[in-house]
């Protein structure tokens, strides 16, 4: 079983990695190549890698079926909410400048208003569910 | 860059043609990664990595991992 030793201390070597890179592709989702959608699908990647090496049962401890459904429900309640603080306002939905959050200087990390709250909203949602359809796959039942 | 261009995309023809023809799906899984990948290069090149990330994350990743979790579930051998 040396091969699989050598496995394991490799993926919890690269897992921190490959979470900050996904997040760093949610975080600049409006600067740069990337988003929500891209970097929520890095993170789930780094989860499922975690699946795959260790258990999936250590992995649904981690994450369980609960915990993603909470998780699931609350970005997509987050990017909802967010778009209906322009109708409180009066504007449209998912108005940007007229609910008066700082827009920033185009170009900086905090610029873009409500862009880069909403990509990570995404990002959460699509990392859990990525997540929970792998579990989902493979769990006996 | 013409001559990259035309290796990848014969590279990519060909990656295609044996992910339909092999009978070992694990196999066949594995060079429609590789075909993926290619893909994400190809995207690059023509200017849009927004799609490039977004088919390196979910084509060689994701749906490999799906796709693998759906054949350790039944058969290896069509």
């Amino acid at each position: 079983m040396q091969e699989i030793l050598i496995l394991k201390i490799v993926v919890r070597f690269v897992i921190p990695f490959i979470q900050v890179y996904g997040f760093y592709v949610i975080t600049a989702g409006h600067l740069s190549p990337g988003g929500g959608f891209a970097g929520g699908t890095i993170v789930a990647a780094s989860m499922v890698l975690y699946a795959l090496t260790f258990d999936a049962h250590q992995g649904l401890e981690k994450l369980s079926h609960e915990r993603a459904s909470i998780f699931e429900s609350l970005g997509a309640i987050w990017y909802v909410g967010l778009g209906f603080l322009g109708v409180l306002v009066g504007g449209n939905f998912l108005t940007n400048g007229q609910i008066g959050i700082p827009l920033g200087t185009p170009g900086q990390l905090i610029s873009g208003g409500l862009i880069p709250l909403l990509s990570f909203g995404i990002g959460i949602k699509v990392a859990v569910t990525v997540v929970s359809l792998y579990y989902s796959l493979v769990e006996e039942d | 860059m013409a001559i990259l261009d035309i290796l990848i995309l014969s590279i990519l023809v060909l990656c295609a043609l044996a992910a339909v023809r092999t009978r070992d799906l694990l196999g066949a899984v594995i060079i429609y990664a590789a075909y993926s990948l290619l893909m994400a290069i190809i995207w690059l090149q023509l200017g849009a990595p927004d799609v490039a990330i977004t088919e390196a994350a979910l084509g060689a990743g994701v749906t490999t991992i799906l796709m693998i979790a759906t054949i350790s579930k039944t058969g290896r051998y069509e």
